[in-house]
C-alpha cells in the first residue's frame, strides 16, 4: 500500500472507531442526523476522494477509496459517505462540478430528461435523499452513460428505511432541472460501493465473532474450543477474505481500465453471498445475546441484508455476467477470464 | 488476531508471456479430446503426453540448472493453469513435479537429485505418495508401517514393513515416497517418522489396484514385506518425516488444481447455456460460477505470489483448497438442480458424460489432500480457535 492510502485507511479507522458506539447508532437510526461524525469525515476530506485536486478534493483512485468505504463497512457507519463517494466520482466523469456537501444517487431507477433538461421520474428508494445536496440518476438516452445531476428541492418525497434503518426515499421528481453529462454506470458505481462496505463489514462480522468464540464460556471451556464452532469460523473467514479480494480487485480494475463491468458484477455477487453467509453464522455464534438490540452484531448484519439488496441482488448482476459469458461462448471463458488478470 | 492476508496481484509478464505458447502446443496437441475426458482433469494419466512436456521444458522448470531453468513458482503457476482449464491429462507426471521432486530438491541427498530430478523433467519418472494407511486418514500420526535398521550382505539400510492405502497410480509409478515409523512417536506424535524413497521394483513391494466407486482403478494398496531400502535412500535426516510432510502439503493445497478440477464440466455447461434465450436462471448460475471462479483464482495467484516470495501462507493456501473444494463440487450440484442436466454414460452427450464423470468423482475432491474438516481445523488454528 503507498504511503498516503495507508494514512487515508488509518485516517477512517480511527474516525469511524472515536465516533460510533451504541448511542450514536441508536440516534442516528431514529433520525438524528449524525453531525459529529460527518463533519470530521468531511474536514478530512474522507467524502472527496475521488474528486480531482482542482476541484478541492484528494484527487484518489477507486483503491484509496476502498480503504475508506471497507472502513465505513466495517463500523456500519450511518452516514452517506459511500453514496457521496459514489456520485461524487460519476458528476465529475461527466465533466461537471462537484457540488459541496452530501451527494447521493438512485438506486438504479433512471430519470427521463428533456431536451431543455427538465427531469421527470419516480425514483422509489434514494438512499439519504433527503440529506443530499444533489442527486444523481441514470439519464433515459441512447448514450447508457448519461447521468443527470438535479437538486431535490422542489421534488415531492417520502421517508421510508431499509432494514439498516438507513433512510431510503421515495422520490418523485416532476420537472425538475439537471445538468447531465457522461459520467458512466449509476447501477455499477453504486454496486461497486456496496461490495466494498460489505467486504467491511463481513470481516468485521469475522472479528466480532472470534472474540466472542474466545470469551464466551459454556461447557466448562470457551465455545471456540468446540469443532463446531471452529468448523462454522473458518467457513466465515473464507467468505470474508473471498470478499475482501473480490472488491479490491474491482476497485484496480475500475482504476485501471475504466471498464470493469465484469470485475464489479464478480464483486456485488461474492460480497452479496458472503454477507448472507456470514450474518448466518455471526447469529448462530453469538447466540441470544446477538440477537438483542444492545449488541453491535446488528449493526452490521442489518446493513448487510440492506447492501446485499441494493444497486442489484446477486441475481440481477449473475444474469448480466451469465448473459455476458454466454454471448461470448463456452470458447472465449477462459481466456476472456485470464486476460482480465 | 492474524487476518487473512489476500492481496489482488498480477502474473509478471515473464508469465504471462509463456501463455501463448503453452496454449497453441495444447490446441494441437489436444484437438478432438473430448470435454468427457478433460473433465477426468488431473486424473488422466497419458505417459507419451507427459514426455511431450518434459520435451518442452515446462516440467520442472522452476528447478535449478541443470534439472531445470530457475524459472518462477508463477511462470510455472501459468503452466499447470493453462493445462487444468484445457484438461490435459497430467496424471503421469503429477505428482513426482508436483510434491516429490520439489521435495527432493529442498531435503534429498546430491546423489538422489542426480538419480531421480532429469527423469522427472522428461516426463519419464513417476512417482506417488505413501502417507495413508488403513488406519491412519486423517490421523497421519498413527502411522504404523516401519522402517527398522539393518545390515545386509555389508550394505547398510533399512527393512519395511507394512501397508500404504490410497496410492494414487502407484501401479504405474516408479517411486513412492513414504513416511515410515522409525522410532517412537513421542509426546507430540510427530516424532520418529522418517520419509524414504523407494524403488516399487524392489522385491517384496505387491501393488494392488483398488477399484474406486466409479469403477476406474487410479488408487491403489501397497504392502511391504521386508523390503530392503539403501540408507541412501533415506530423505533428509532420521525423524524428520513430519516436518517434511507438513512442508509438503503446503504446496499442494493452493494450485489450480484445488478450483479448476471441473472446469470442463463448467465449459459444457456454457455450451449449454449459450442456446438458452438471455436472462434464463441458467445464465444466472453461470454468471455466479463465474464470480467464485475468478474470485478464488485471485486468491490462489495471491498465495503464488507470496510463495514465490519466500513466504509460507500454508493458512491461505488451506483457505483456498477449502473453498475450491466447495466450489468444484458446486457446479454438477447447479449441473442437476439449477439445469436439469442428467448424468449418462457412454449414449449421453458430452456434457452428460461430463457430468456423469465429475458428479462422481468430485466426491473425493473434499477427501484428497486433506478432508474438508481438518482444513477447516486448520483455518481454525490460525484464527487462534485451537
Amino acid at each position: 500500500m503507498t504511503d498516503e492510502r495507508s494514512m487515508i485507511a488509518e485516517t477512517a479507522a480511527r474516525l469511524f472507531a472515536a465516533h460510533l458506539d451504541t448511542a450514536t447508532f441508536a440516534a442516528a437510526e431514529a433520525g438524528t442526523w449524525p453531525a459529529a461524525l460527518w463533519d470530521e469525515i468531511a474536514a478530512n476530506g474522507l467524502d472527496r476522494v475521488l474528486v480531482p485536486e482542482d476541484q478541492g478534493g484528494i484527487g484518489g483512485g477507486w483503491e484509496d477509496a476502498f480503504e475508506i468505504l471497507l472502513a465505513a463497512g466495517r463500523h456500519g457507519a450511518p452516514v452517506p459517505l459511500a453514496e457521496t463517494i459514489a456520485a461524487s466520482w460519476l458528476i465529475a466523469q461527466a465533466g461537471l462540478d462537484v457540488p459541496d456537501g452530501v451527494l447521493t444517487l438512485a438506486d438504479g431507477e433512471p430519470v427521463a430528461v428533456s431536451s431543455a433538461g427538465i427531469i421527470t421520474g419516480a425514483l422509489s428508494r434514494v438512499p439519504w435523499g433527503a440529506s443530499a445536496s444533489r442527486i444523481v440518476a441514470q439519464a433515459m438516452d441512447e448514450n447508457p452513460d448519461r447521468i443527470a445531476v438535479f437538486s431535490p428541492v422542489g421534488g415531492k418525497g417520502a421517508l421510508d428505511h431499509n432494514i439498516g434503518r438507513d433512510p431510503r426515499h421515495a422520490m418523485l421528481v416532476d420537472g425538475l432541472t439537471a445538468q447531465t453529462g457522461p459520467g458512466g454506470s449509476v447501477m455499477a458505481v453504486g454496486a461497486l460501493v456496496r461490495a466494498c462496505q460489505m467486504a467491511g463489514a463481513v470481516g468485521r462480522v469475522l472479528d466480532l465473532c472470534v472474540t466472542y468464540a474466545g470469551e464466551r464460556v459454556q461447557f466448562g471451556r470457551p465455545i471456540g474450543r468446540f469443532q463446531a464452532i471452529q468448523q462454522q469460523l473458518a467457513l466465515l473467514a473464507g467468505e470474508a477474505a473471498a470478499a475482501d479480494i473480490a472488491a479490491r480487485s474491482a476497485c484496480r480494475a475500475l482504476d485501471r481500465r475504466g471498464d470493469a463491468f465484469v470485475e464489479i458484477a464478480t464483486a456485488k455477487i461474492r460480497t452479496g453471498e458472503a454477507a448472507g453467509k456470514a450474518a448466518a453464522i455471526a447469529h448462530q455464534v453469538h447466540g441470544a445475546i446477538g440477537f438483542t438490540d444492545e449488541h453491535h452484531l446488528h449493526h452490521l448484519t442489518r446493513r448487510l441484508w440492506s447492501w446485499r439488496a441494493e444497486f442489484g441482488a446477486e441475481s440481477v448482476w449473475a444474469t448480466h455476467l451469465g448473459n455476458l459469458i454466454a454471448a461470448q461462448g463456452a470458447g472465449r471463458l477462459w481466456p476472456d477470464l485470464t486476460a482480465r488478470g | 488476531m492474524p487476518a487473512l492476508a489476500f492481496t489482488p496481484c498480477d502474473l509478471p509478464p515473464e508469465a504471462e508471456a509463456l501463455r501463448g505458447d503453452v496454449r497453441a502446443f495444447l490446441a494441437e496437441e489436444l484437438s478432438g479430446y473430448p470435454a468427457s475426458e478433460r473433465a477426468r482433469s488431473w486424473v488422466g494419466f497419458d505417459a507419451a503426453f507427459s514426455r511431450k512436456l518434459g520435451a518442452r521444458g515446462w516440467l520442472g522448470m522452476t528447478w535449478p540448472e541443470p534439472w531445470g531453468r530457475g524459472a518462477s513458482a508463477l511462470e510455472r503457476y501459468v503452466v499447470i493453469e493453462e493445462l487444468l482449464a484445457a484438461g490435459a491429462p497430467v496424471a503421469a507426471h503429477w505428482i513426482a513435479e508436483r510434491q516429490s521432486g520439489p521435495l527432493l530438491l529442498r531435503f534429498g541427498t546430491p546423489e538422489q537429485r542426480e538419480r531421480i530430478l532429469p527423469g522427472i523433467a522428461a516426463g519419464q519418472t513417476y512417482f506417488c505418495i505413501g502417507m495413508s494407511e488403513p488406519d491412519s486418514g486423517s490421523d497421519l500420526a498413527s502411522i504404523r508401517s516401519k522402517a527398522v535398521k539393518t545390515v545386509v550382505d555389508g550394505e547398510t539400510g533399512w527393512v519395511v514393513n507394512g501397508r500404504k492405502v490410497w496410492t494414487t497410480y502407484a501401479q504405474k509409478s516408479h517411486y513412492m515416497i513414504a513416511l515410515l515409523r522409525t522410532g517412537v512417536a513421542g509426546e507430540s506424535r510427530h516424532e520418529g517418522t522418517t520419509q524414504f524413497l523407494i524403488d516399487l521394483s524392489s522385491p517384496g513391494v505387491e501393488v494392488r489396484p483398488i477399484r474406486n466407486m466409479i469403477g476406474d482403478e487410479e488408487f491403489n494398496e501397497v504392502t511391504f514385506d521386508d523390503v530392503f531400502v539403501p540408507a541412501s535412500m533415506m530423505i533428509g535426516g532420521e525423524g524428520e518425516g513430519w516436518q517434511q510432510v507438513t512442508a509438503e502439503l503446503a504446496f499442494e493445497r493452493s494450485g489450480p488444481d484445488r478450483f479448476l478440477s471441473a472446469f470442463a464440466l463448467l465449459g459444457e455447461l456454457v455450451r449449454f447455456v449459450e442456446g438458452l434465450p438471455p436472462g434464463s436462471a441458467a445464465h444466472g448460475q453461470v454468471g455466479r460460477l463465474y464470480a467464485h471462479l475468478a474470485t478464488l483464482r485471485q486468491m490462489s495467484i495471491s498465495v503464488a505470489t507470496r510463495l514465490d516470495a519466500g513466504e509460507e501462507p500454508s493458512l491461505e493456501a488451506s483457505v483456498v483448497k477449502d473453498m475450491g473444494v466447495t466450489f468444484e463440487q458446486s457446479i454438477p450440484e447447479i449441473a442437476q438442480q439449477i439445469l436439469g442436466v442428467a448424468p449418462r454414460l457412454a449414449a449421453g452427450s458430452e456434457l452428460e458424460k461430463s457430468l456423469a464423470y465429475v458428479q462422481q468423482a468430485c466426491v473425493s475432491f473434499s477427501l484428497r489432500g486433506g478432508t474438508t474438516e481438518i482444513m477447516r481445523g486448520v483455518i481454525a488454528r490460525g484464527l487462534g480457535l485451537r
